[in-house]
């Protein structure tokens, strides 16, 4: 099996949900780029989160992803975890998955460009075939964006995550993580709702249907459908206010917002 | 009485090594050691042993019956050098219970291997020691164990049922026991009261956590026949003694240490199967046996705590008068009656209930029951907790009921200060304090009058803001040991110290405390420091080593400073009295005619005629010796110098080594032990006052603000006691707000690690706002009470009834803890009368979310 | 098993380990630095944070192997046995941030990297970067407040 951080990897491992015979060390061979081309930002597989939340240029041109992948895990965690890692990984409560989706990512692989729309596939799945591996992916530039999750007070890790962006040609696009036991999707009601006009307004009876959805001991599936309205609109908000950028609620804390100041 | 609020300090710092004593600020003696990675925890003695690795098999099941245990296979497996199944442990003593309810006929133990039945996922089956624990692991795969599996139960109202089955044969009902506390007339308090609260409330099941796992090194040497057990254990004697008793070892045979230990709270107070099954390795192989505890491993093997359903009724009067309480609580066991299980939950909480309040009649009932589930255990409070969650969520409905400030209702009830020593009507006596002086400090710190007007302000605003109060007063420091019997319990109620003074001058404190984190190293060198008149510096704290301690009790219930902190001060004026006989005589004085200060006896100068007289007497008497000497042997003796007016104590001591010359008669050396065992217990009391805002949507609660004010007695040193509320404000929000150990309906753990039980982060918290009272407790020298447990007890409910608070304008009346944002959501929608079919919800998705845990 | 060889605490530390032991057994058995702890299984507690190449990381989630050649500083490291306390670790003294010691020195060396990265960071910020530190008895008070002094002094000039 491929080895690049290992957070995702050695975790499993230890907990007995893989048991390779042979790992192979990539992270000194997949590109390490950060870099913009054209009207999109340009990210290499082994880029660990810090390095992407700490990129000068991306903070330049599409900041909310820096924020959002500074708050992936902890400080430790993201000195080792990449963009590689997380993509191919596809946990269903993860914050990448969610963003590609959202922001229309295309993945990059040995093989051949994919849409995010048809990388993920499902559970912990991803598009990838036998041997082929991440070497990046590309993320259109835009400057309405906005992510909230709400923390699942154990895991730390999104209990619902929402995404919500207007690409460069005027559409909105709202992606949702940690809702769906088949990880991040788009939320296609919600964008319909959306495409009048790009305001929080419009959502006050957004809900997920119940369908699919993840329940755990802090979140059942009707808890989930209703945060995940509740999330969609505070990330429409977000995107379309004057500050956009990344907000994490966590139970207890006092701190609610991180903006990004365009 | 005095009663002074302190106001929490900025930090200052005194320059290491300055002279210091009781209630002084200094940093904590050993942190150097443990901030330069040389902490000695029994996990890195085993990292830089050969010992070998033990691994114990589990039961998958709740309940089963165990039909055969194979394990001729895994005895093959490389690496493996010792095996333990069931029937090679049937002559080892079962895991005692140390304190069984008052009146409980049969006492389930626990045994160190399940024989027929397993009772709880967990239970040890068999364990095996091998060169690595990987080799371990393997072999453990290969134990064939059959099992016919039984059903189970998890909830303790449900095992009460008729139908449900039965955990122990001679158990009828699982009902471990019945204790009861009455006091006055209450049903005449209920008959007279104008107005009656009645709640079904729920404490939920919690894991303590400490960040160390539970672990073990036992060393046998079979040449000598000597074992040398190293282990996490909160009570190093008792824990000794459980275990020579087990294993049938010769308690003088038997050195039993706690090194450093990374946290208890109780869960490390209960003797357990891994001591035993380590030690019989050990004993088998010849090796060194070691068992770390994986975190995953500690949800099902290490004690959990609280865990009760309580059925309660408040009696008033519309002017806000309480009469009466009465309850019946249904307190969950676990499977087996193991340590202080039992105890905890019937004579603590049974104990308790009327916490700070004047309630002359009450009624309580506490019902102790088995269920599959991981056996309870004392956990930070051990009972005191559900107590104070308990009436504090009573008082707070009272108030809201008869529209009155919590606050004001609260002191209206209180035991006022001038009627202490106050008798319970559920039996112990609270020793002394003012109450009302603590709440007012509280309020004041938390300027509860502005926070209720910000409150309006932001109601008109659609914000939600909440106010929510606990007062409690909990006992500490269990004691006496005669009265220990009295009430089940097996353990002492005393605690020892020996101070011995070396040749230089310099001390060594050994006591039969245990720290597990609270700084005994520092504050009990204090303690010593001010009474010697040496620097803490010059002091060295030894616990842990029932070969260099022999006797001690060890630290649960707050009672560290109370009782083995007075132990020390104890002990060390017997050290300054037999020192200031010595220096009396070599200045040729009578003893109380010396001032001792800064280390220096000194003559006092206003000493009077009478100690003149007595010190020519001294001279003339003092010749003599030399004279009968000389007449005797021949020889001269050495001419004594005689300091005119002063004599150090390190002086001192080097004569009471050399004892060249102390007075006719006395022996050498300055080394003495005191046992200090208290008529009575304390009362540890305190308020909190927390501010939160709710917000609606998403159920999130922001704490805000969390105001402790404690009365912890006499202060020994104010950085550790601050420490002390802070992590145990912090458990106790934590059980509020986040944290539980949940089982499915068939006593399958739900949580299996950190991933699924919520430990608070930094995050999470605000910065705490810490006062003091200080009224000493008459109960012991130091005037000492407890704190290690308090804040916890009073963060819980505070915590609960800020939310409550917030919400009340919403209907919402209740939210079962751990109030997560999906309980504190539904709550809400509930109250707001939105139905489950509004929202689409279907009945089976209602009743697959209650996972175990009672829903609102 | 193979080889592996690292510098740890400014020295070359060689061993040999299987493909499957993880960084911190390799510091905590194979070369007896005992200092940096385990507390979890699920990479959340942070007892084990060290530094890697100037970095915090979770070293009970690193293969041993994947650190060959690395500069490795543990806890051991941050003073040398008989020199003055790193300002940090005196910090963490003074403010009493340290109660049973277990979370200490990974939350020591996550405090220094904070303090490298961010110079003078604010209540917020370092509650925010302690997400992956655990304390289960401080409340992290003084563990805030430790952190907030302790990179006030790192920032001095050093003499």
């Amino acid at each position: 099996m491929l080895l690049a951080g290992g957070q995702t990897l050695l975790r499993d491992m230890k907990h007995g949900r893989h048991s390779p015979t042979s790992l192979v060390d990539i992270t000194g061979v997949v590109p390490r780029q950060i870099e913009r081309r054209g009207d999109a930002m340009s990210i290499g597989a082994g880029v660990t989160h810090t390095e992407v939340a700490s990129s000068a240029t991306l903070r330049r041109h599409l900041p909310v992803l820096a924020d959002l992948v500074g708050h992936i895990g902890d400080p430790a965690v993201r000195n080792r975890g990449t963009l590689g890692g997380a993509l191919a990984a596809n946990e269903p409560a993860g914050d990448y998955p969610a963003a590609c989706l959202a922001l229309g990512a295309a993945i990059h692989t040995t093989g051949r460009t994919i849409a995010a729309s048809e990388f993920f596939v499902g559970d912990r799945r991803t598009a990838l075939e036998s041997g082929e591996i991440v070497i990046g992916a590309t993320f259109p530039i835009t400057e309405r964006a906005g992510y909230v999750k709400f923390l699942n007070p154990a895991a730390r890790y999104a209990m619902v995550g929402v995404f919500a962006a207007v690409t460069g040609e005027g559409r909105p696009r709202v992606a949702v993580t940690g809702a769906r036991t088949n990880g991040a999707f788009r939320w296609w009601e919600v964008e319909s709702a959306l495409a009048t006009a790009f305001t929080p307004r419009g959502l006050n009876d957004a809900r997920l249907s119940l369908e699919g959805l993840i329940e755990d001991l802090f979140a059942d599936a009707a808890y989930r459908a209703h945060l995940a309205g509740v999330l969609a609109r505070r990330a429409v908000a977000l995107a379309a206010g004057p500050a956009p950028g990344v907000m994490v609620l966590s139970h207890g804390s006092r701190s609610r917002t991180e903006v990004v100041h365009a | 009485m005095d009663s002074r609020l302190v106001p929490s300090q900025p930090p200052a710092t005194p320059p290491y090594g300055e002279r210091a004593g009781i209630g002084d600020r200094i940093p904590r003696l050993e942190d150097e050691r443990y901030l330069r990675g040389g902490s000695r925890y029994v996990s890195d003695l085993i990292a830089t042993s050969r010992a070998l690795r033990v691994r114990v098999l589990r039961s998958p099941h709740a309940h089963a019956r165990i039909v055969s245990v194979d394990a001729s296979s895994a005895r093959t497996f490389p690496g493996v050098v010792g095996v333990l199944t069931p029937d090679e442990v049937m002559n080892v003593g079962d895991l005692p219970c140390e304190w069984a309810a008052p009146g409980m006929a049969v006492v389930p133990l626990h045994p160190v291997l399940a024989r027929d039945r397993t009772r709880y996922v967990g239970q040890p089956i068999a364990a095996v020691a091998a060169e690595t624990t990987h080799a371990a692991d393997d072999a453990l795969g290969a134990i064939a164990v059959a099992y016919d599996p039984l059903p189970a139960v998890a909830d303790q109202e449900v095992a009460i049922k008729e139908a449900a089955p039965r955990l122990h044969d001679a158990v009828p009902g699982n009902v471990a026991f019945r204790f009861r506390r009455t006091g006055g007339d209450v049903g005449r308090a209920f008959a007279d009261a104008e107005i009656v609260i009645r709640r079904r409330l729920t404490n939920s099941r919690v894991s303590p956590a400490p960040l160390e796992g539970r672990v073990v090194l036992s060393d046998f040497d079979p040449r000598a026949g000597r074992l040398t057990h190293y282990t996490s254990s909160q009570l190093p004697h008792t824990h000794a003694r459980l275990l020579g008793g087990c294993i049938g070892l010769p308690l003088h045979k038997l050195r039993l240490v706690a090194p450093d230990i990374g946290g208890g709270f109780g869960a490390k107070l209960g003797f357990y199967a891994e001591d035993v099954l380590c030690a019989l390795l050990s004993m088998r192989t010849g090796r060194p046996c070691a068992w770390s505890e994986g975190r995953g491993e500690s949800f099902l093997a290490t004690t959990h705590g609280r865990d009760q359903i309580q059925y309660v009724e408040l009696a008033a009067r519309r002017d806000g008068r309480v009469l009466g309480l009465r309850g019946r609580v249904i307190a969950d066991l676990g499977a087996y009656a193991l340590g202080m299980g039992p105890g905890v939950p019937s004579i603590n909480t049974g104990i308790s209930v009327t916490g700070p309040y004047d309630i002359p009649h009450a009624d309580i009932e506490i019902i102790g029951v088995y269920t599959n589930r991981t056996p309870t255990g004392p956990y930070r409070g051990a009972g005191h907790p559900e107590a104070t969650f308990l009436i504090e969520r009573l008082m707070d409905d009272l108030a809201r009921e008869l529209e009155r400030d919590p606050a004001e209702l609260r002191r209206a009830n209180f035991v006022s200060s001038a009627a202490m020593p106050h008798r319970l009507p559920t039996g112990f006596t609270l020793d002394s304090g003012d109450y009302a002086a603590n709440l007012d400090a509280a309020l004041a710190l938390a300027s509860y009058a502005d926070l209720r007007r910000r409150q309006v302000r932001l109601r008109a605003e659609g914000r939600y803001l909440g106010i929510g109060l606990a007062t409690f007063s909990a006992s500490s420091a269990a004691s006496p040991s005669i009265a220990m019997g009295a009430i089940g319990f097996a353990m002492t109620g005393h605690e020892g110290a020996r101070v011995v003074v070396h040749a230089d001058g310099r001390a060594t404190v050994f006591c039969g405390a245990q720290s597990t984190g609270q700084g005994h190293a520092t504050s009990l060198a204090q303690i010593a420091a001010s009474v010697l008149g040496i620097l803490p510096n010059d002091i060295e704290v030894v616990e842990g080593d029932t070969q260099v301690v022999p006797l001690g009790t060890g630290t649960f219930n707050s009672r560290s400073m109370a009782v083995g902190g007075s132990a020390v001060y104890e002990a060390a004026h017997r050290i300054i009295h037999k020192a200031r006989r010595i220096a009396a005589y070599k200045l040729q004085r009578r003893p109380r005619d010396l001032v001792y200060e800064g280390g220096v006896f000194s003559v006092n100068a206003h000493a009077g005629a009478t100690a003149s007289i007595a010190h020519a007497t001294k001279r003339v008497v003092q010749k003599v010796v030399p004279l009968v000497f000389k007449r005797r042997s021949g020889f001269e003796l050495p001419t004594m110098q005689r300091a005119a007016d002063a004599v150090t104590f390190a002086e001192v001591a080097r004569e009471a080594h050399l004892g060249h010359d102390l007075p006719l008669g006395m022996a050498p050396g300055l080394d003495e032990t005191y046992f200090f065992d208290p008529k009575d217990v304390v009362f540890d009391y305190g308020a909190h006052v927390v501010l939160v805002e709710v917000d609606t949507d998403t159920g999130h609660v922001a704490l805000l603000r969390h105001v402790v004010v404690d009365d912890c007695g006499r202060v020994i040193n104010p950085l550790l006691v601050e420490g002390q509320v802070h992590g145990g404000a912090a458990q106790g929000i934590g059980q509020a707000l986040m944290e539980a150990m949940v089982h499915d309906g068939n006593g399958e753990p739900l949580v299996s690690g950190f991933n699924d039980y919520a430990m608070p982060r930094a995050a999470d918290l605000p910065l705490f706002e810490t006062g003091r009272t200080e009224v000493r407790t008459p109960a012991n020298p130091l005037g000492a009470r407890g704190v290690g447990e308090g804040a916890t007890i009073g963060a819980t409910p505070a915590v609960v009834n800020a939310v409550l608070d917030a919400l009340a304008p919403l209907g919402v009346t209740d939210i079962s803890i751990p109030m997560t944002p999906m309980r504190v959501w539904r709550a809400i929608r509930a109250a707001r009368g939105v139905s489950a079919a509004d929202v689409g919800e279907r009945e089976s998705d209602r009743s697959r979310s209650t996972v175990g845990l009672p829903i609102d | 098993m193979s080889e592996v060889s690292m510098s740890v605490n400014g020295r070359t530390a060689r061993g040999v380990v299987e493909g499957r032991t993880m960084l911190v057994d390799f510091l905590r058995e194979g070369l007896g630095l005992t200092g940096t702890h385990v507390g979890c299984d699920t990479t959340q507690c942070g007892a084990c944070v060290v530094h890697v190449n100037g970095l915090p990381m979770k070293s009970c989630t690193m293969l041993a192997l994947q650190c060959e050649g690395a500069d490795v500083t543990t806890i051991e490291g941050l003073a040398a046995n008989g020199a003055p306390l790193h300002p940090m670790q005196a910090a963490f003294r003074e403010h009493h941030a340290l109660q049973c010691g277990y979370c200490t020195s990974g939350m020591v060396m996550m405090a220094v990297d904070i303090a490298r990265r961010i110079g003078e960071p604010d209540e917020a910020t370092i509650r925010e970067e302690l997400k992956g530190n655990i304390c289960r008895c401080t409340g992290y008070h003084h563990i805030v407040e430790a952190i907030a002094a302790g990179a006030k002094a790192m920032a001095l000039p050093q003499t």
